[in-house]
């Protein structure tokens, strides 16, 4: 009974929270606080596999966000009414896309196509990761904080030139696809595959690339291998993250993108501890509400955020964890650590 | 061929200053290995000091300059002792993430108290216009590229000639073994922190000069440039911030003249990347050798 602790309590957890906000218990505000903060597990548990596992300091999460929440939008609210409806793909010249896309939504077939533009969304963010994973194969630190800062950077304009998809106007009108269970089930995969990630060979190839990446060349691990794994899944994922974000905030335009919103997921892996999938969870849902909790400070509400950092990084600067896990997450198996008897 | 001898002097004048505010990057990361990205808003508040000298005080422009500049500095040594040299002996990632947080500190403080109405500053310098041939030249651009100069002379001499600029230099090669022989560690530090603020508070000013509206979010957009002018020069070195923001400059205005204007930024970044990925320890950089 005791290794389905996990499974079940997972399970009671979606029922509780869904039956909560189909009933109504919970207001469409509260709804909307625990979606972001699901979205942001997934930003902080893919952004703390490469800054966290790998050692590397990559600031340019939002540009895979950004990819993935305009890939996913670009498909439910141009490809998908064009290939159905015949709406025109590329509006240019429409000074306002008029097209309401969510009053044409009928029957649960659209509830099918979601989880592919998230998936579509993902697939090209992690292309985009090799942005960043092959200049990693030469620079680390400061300057592939150079790099990722450019990638984002450079995402931004990208999309802010491309006319064709709204330019800095940004795309409107984008269905509310994401939903409390969505949500959640999303989450719970990313934290799975993430996790079973950590724990594989190729994890750990990230954390001895973490510790000494010329000792980890000499032991047989493929670093160049074992870096664009580490970063192409970091940024599907964020691109999963993105497209849920699209579809919850409904509009999405380049300029939101920008290297402030790199900043929110990495804040969340330093508070949370490196290292440490439980200290992602915690500090995402903790920096998410301190947000919300914050908001009638208005414009202060960051400032106090800020000073938070830095109190933490000079007291405590391993996070909340510190790097150690609940223990519904460690490893099953420990003795695949012990040396070898003969 | 006039058009590119104009773009040239724009050129140089948005190099020089990146220039300034690069070489505060570069000197701090010389001596302590730490990406300061505060200096970004050191700089917005140095171009909020310089409103409030010409506005309520009334100052005119070298005035204006030395106030500001010194009003910096004194932030520059602030954030220094208080949060920067408790982490003295810690890892390098975790003063880097403070460094981010005091910068989105101070920059959401300018924010609350000021607004985020733009302001702008009374026009300091009598606007002249020489034509040399084709080239129009304004008097506001030899003021910004002959102060960034002069600055940059004075920097250089501080930091080749005098007994603290030497020791800047020595503690940049060695931090740990340098201050047993007798050098002040932490006011060589502090000084460094000064002279950098103070730079890129001159550095605001002229900006401000040049481009009139200024607002707390400011800092972020030319921090962050000037933090990779300072990277394509190598970080760590006097003469590779120079060298990377007049090279900076150079791009972002050819950038800018050859390809649509809103295409400037992507099309700079990309070739920062590009220039990134050949050569990664920038122009003037020396690659650090990790022993195995």
């Amino acid at each position: 009974m005791k290794k389905y602790y996990l499974p079940l309590a997972l399970v009671g957890l979606f029922i509780l929270l869904t039956g909560a906000s189909l009933l109504g218990l919970l207001t469409s505000y509260i709804q909307m606080v625990l979606m972001l903060m699901g979205i942001n597990i997934i930003l902080t548990v893919s952004l703390n596999l490469v800054n966290g596992y790998m050692g590397e300091f990559s600031v340019g999460h939002a540009a895979f966000m950004s990819l993935g929440a305009y890939t996913s939008a670009f498909i439910t609210t141009r490809l998908i009414p064009h290939l159905l409806w015949g709406e025109p793909l590329f509006p240019v010249g429409k000074l306002l896309y008029t097209f309401d896309v969510a009053a044409h939504i009928e029957g649960p077939i659209w509830y099918l196509v979601f989880p592919l533009t998230l998936l579509a969304g993902g697939a090209v963010a992690a292309l985009a990761g090799l942005l960043v994973a092959i200049p990693s194969f030469r620079v680390r630190g400061d300057y592939l904080a150079i790099i990722t800062l450019a990638v984002n950077y450079i995402v931004m304009n990208f999309f802010a030139n491309l006319e064709p998809l709204g330019g800095s106007r940004g795309i409107t009108g984008i269905p509310g696809f994401t939903s409390v269970p969505i949500v959640l089930i999303w989450t719970v995969i990313s934290l799975w595959a993430i996790h079973n990630f950590i724990y594989s060979t190729y994890g750990k190839g990230v954390m001895a690339i973490r510790e000494d990446e010329v000792a980890a060349e000499a032991m047989t691990v493929d670093t160049r291998r074992v870096k664009v794994m580490a970063f192409c899944i970091s940024s599907f994922f964020a691109g999963i993250g993105g497209g849920l974000l699209a579809h919850l905030l409904l509009y999405i335009n380049p300029a939101s993108f920008s290297i402030l919103r790199s900043i929110e997921p990495l804040v969340m892996v330093y508070l949370g501890g490196m290292g440490s999938i439980s200290g992602s969870i915690l500090g995402a849902i903790v920096l998410t509400g301190l947000i919300e909790a914050l908001r009638p400070l208005r414009v202060w509400k960051w400032a106090v955020i800020s000073l938070i950092l830095i109190i933490l990084m000079i007291f405590r600067r391993e996070g909340i964890m510190g790097g150690r896990e609940f223990w519904f997450l460690k490893p099953k198996r420990e003795v695949e650590y012990a040396p070898a008897s003969d | 061929m006039a058009y590119i001898l104009q773009q040239a002097v724009n050129a140089l004048q948005l190099g020089s200053i990146y220039a300034l505010i690069a070489l505060g990057y570069n000197m701090v990361y010389g001596v302590l290995s730490l990406v300061n990205f505060a200096h970004g808003d050191v700089f917005m508040i140095g171009a909020f000091i310089a409103f409030f000298a010409s506005t309520l005080l009334k100052l005119s422009f070298v005035p204006t300059m030395l106030f500001s500049m010194f009003g910096c500095a004194l932030l520059g040594v602030a954030i220094e002792r208080i949060a920067y040299r408790p982490l003295r002996r810690a890892p390098k990632l975790s003063v880097v993430i403070t460094a981010l947080g005091v910068g989105l500190f101070m920059e959401n403080m300018v924010l609350g108290i000021i607004g985020p109405w733009r302001k702008s500053l009374p026009p300091l310098l009598p606007e002249h216009v020489f034509n040399v041939g084709e080239v129009r030249i304004s008097s506001l651009q030899l003021i910004i590229i002959g102060v960034s100069i002069a600055l940059m002379a004075i920097l250089e001499f501080i930091v080749g000639k005098t007994k603290q600029g030497i020791a800047m230099r020595a503690i940049s090669f060695d931090r740990f073994t340098v201050p047993l022989m007798g050098v002040p560690e932490n006011q060589i530090i502090s000084l460094t922190f000064a002279i950098g603020s103070a730079l890129a508070a001159a550095g605001a000013l002229l900006f401000s000069l040049a481009y009139p509206l200024i607002e707390p979010t400011m800092g972020m957009m030319v921090g962050w440039k000037a933090f990779i002018a300072a990277v394509l020069g190598g970080i760590g070195s006097v003469r590779g911030a120079m060298a990377g923001a007049f090279l900076l400059g150079l791009i972002e205005i050819a950038a800018g003249a050859t390809f649509p204007s809103r295409l400037r930024d992507l099309i700079a970044f990309a070739i920062v990347w590009i220039i990134l990925m050949i050569r990664p320890t920038g122009l003037f950089g020396v690659a650090r050798r990790e022993a195995v």
